[in-house]
């Protein structure tokens, strides 16, 4: 039978120059359902596709606010994102005790990529099985990022992370630059638009599975779950009947 | 034979290391010190001025001090109190503006945030009882408006359009607020620099700690600016008067 000799540990290199452990963890984010990001020049935007384990239950949430001024997404291990938005809060309040002033959004990424870095250097740890997208507004603007298990942490214009998320990426690819000038109403709606495209065959976003959340120079960090995403749901159809005519 | 016995460090207990470091010692008053500070808002900014005067009780040790610092781009500090607390405090300031570079991601300590930190060095140090004997006047431009705080070695703050440190409370703080309050949006630099000069010759002709080579300092939208010391002109021909004191 096949094994790996070099998947043991997160610490161990492979003759290729791979960290197996670290790819793994890049996988269980891919089996989290989908996340969108999206920026224009003053507002920057998540949507989410909630996932319920049955029937009975409710649904798991996707988003959560750091501070008035940055909010995350996440996909994969929802209890690692726990520890690492427990982390963010504290960060945050301790930037506003000390400081008196909201914990710049870069910085607080960083933070959480060196943690996630020292789990793949260190020995007896395992990586964070979550990526996430933060978001966030601060001195020098609105900020999208994302953090993944290899402690890699990237700008973004837009971007999507989760099961299927190249379909959305496809979708903001194509539109990106009409982003930039667009009121917050409309970026939300784009972003579901590319969200959407992410659902399987036959599947819907509806008020039950959709999470919308925003930060922006006029708003602060907004999350918006059930009847209240009914209005942009509404949007996305109007859009289409548009476009169809 | 005995058993071979292994102990971790941090389980062997040493008295003698602790002993060997003397008694827990608190400052308990200042020693070398420098005197008022006295600053005020303006139209342009905050101007802020204080001697070079540091004090070894009532002899006038050194007489070349600088008591006004920038602190990053947009912030002023002036200190009196102390002068060794005040390098302990430099020291602390210079780590924390180093930190921030080496962050190197534009984002600027402003002044707000330098206040609110030294605020809490300040109040953390009281709360140890092992206080920095200090009063700190922090002044600068910050999201484009004006600022001025005090904070002092009890953790005492506030904010105000014009503020005087020590001898400054009794003998500047009149002035200034028959001369700056409620006009700080109309006072211009030239009126700024007639008013600080007449405080500080006040205090010069008062305060026996005092000394009359002085540095200004002022914080405007183009930064801060610290002057080179410069001597106030005084009168002394009311000394004639006065028995046992002129001639």
């Amino acid at each position: 039978m096949f094994r790996n000799q070099y998947d043991n540990d997160a610490t161990t290199w492979s003759p290729h120059g791979r960290i197996f452990q670290v790819e793994y963890a890049s996988e269980a984010v891919k089996q989290g359902s989908a996340v969108v990001g999206l920026k224009s020049k003053d507002n920057v935007v998540l949507v989410a596709v909630k996932r319920s384990p049955n029937e009975l239950a409710s649904y798991q949430k996707k988003i959560v606010r750091i501070d008035d001024h940055m909010g995350i997404a996440m996909a994969g291990l929802t209890s690692d994102a726990r520890v690492l938005s427990n982390y963010l809060r504290s960060e945050a309040m301790r930037s506003k005790m000390v400081y008196g002033r909201a914990l710049p959004v870069g910085r607080a990424v960083t933070s959480i990529g060196d943690k996630a870095q020292t789990n793949t250097q260190e020995y007896g740890r395992r990586p964070y099985g979550v990526g996430l997208l933060v978001i966030g507004h601060d001195d020098t603007g609105p900020h999208l990022y994302e953090f993944n298990p290899s402690g890699v942490v990237s700008e973004y214009y837009a971007y999507s992370i989760g099961a299927r998320s190249q379909s959305a990426r496809t979708n903001l690819e194509r539109n990106f630059e009409k982003f930039e000038d667009m009121p917050l109403k409309e970026l939300i709606v784009q972003g579901l638009r590319a969200l959407r495209d992410t659902l399987q065959q036959g599947k819907l976003l509806d008020t039950l599975n959709t999470s919308i959340g925003f930060v922006g120079k006029d708003a602060k960090m907004t999350i918006l779950d059930g009847e209240d995403t009914q209005a942009y749901l509404d949007l996305l159809d109007e859009g289409e009947a548009m476009e169809t005519e | 034979m005995d058993p071979i016995e292994f102990r971790l460090p941090h389980t062997i207990h040493r008295p003698a290391a602790s002993a060997k470091h003397g008694p827990v010692t608190r400052t308990t008053q200042p020693i070398v010190t420098g005197t008022s500070v006295v600053a005020f808002k303006y139209k342009d900014g905050i101007m802020m001025a204080a001697d070079c005067l540091a004090s070894y009780g009532s002899l006038a040790r050194f007489r070349n001090e600088k008591r006004l610092m920038a602190v990053g781009e947009t912030t002023l500090l002036g200190v009196s109190g102390d002068m060794s607390d005040f390098q302990h405090l430099q020291h602390t300031l210079e780590g924390l503006l180093t930190q921030e570079y080496d962050m190197d991601d534009g984002q600027k300590l402003g002044t707000k945030s330098v206040y609110k930190c030294i605020s809490n060095i300040m109040y953390n140090r009281r709360s140890k009882t092992d206080p920095l004997w200090n009063s700190y006047v922090i002044g600068g431009i910050d999201n484009g408006q004006k600022f001025l705080g005090f904070v002092d070695l009890y953790g005492t703050t506030y904010q105000s359009t014009t503020i005087s440190t020590g001898f400054g409370g009794h003998l500047a703080q009149p002035i200034l607020r028959r001369r700056v309050e409620g006009r700080e949006d109309e006072i211009t630099e030239e009126e700024a620099v007639q008013i600080l000069e007449e405080c500080m010759r006040v205090l010069f002709y008062r305060d026996a700690r005092s000394l009359n080579k002085l540095r200004r300092a002022k914080v405007t939208a183009q930064g801060v600016e610290v002057s080179e010391p410069y001597a106030l002109e005084t009168n002394w021909d009311f000394a004639e008067s006065i028995v046992g004191y002129g001639s």
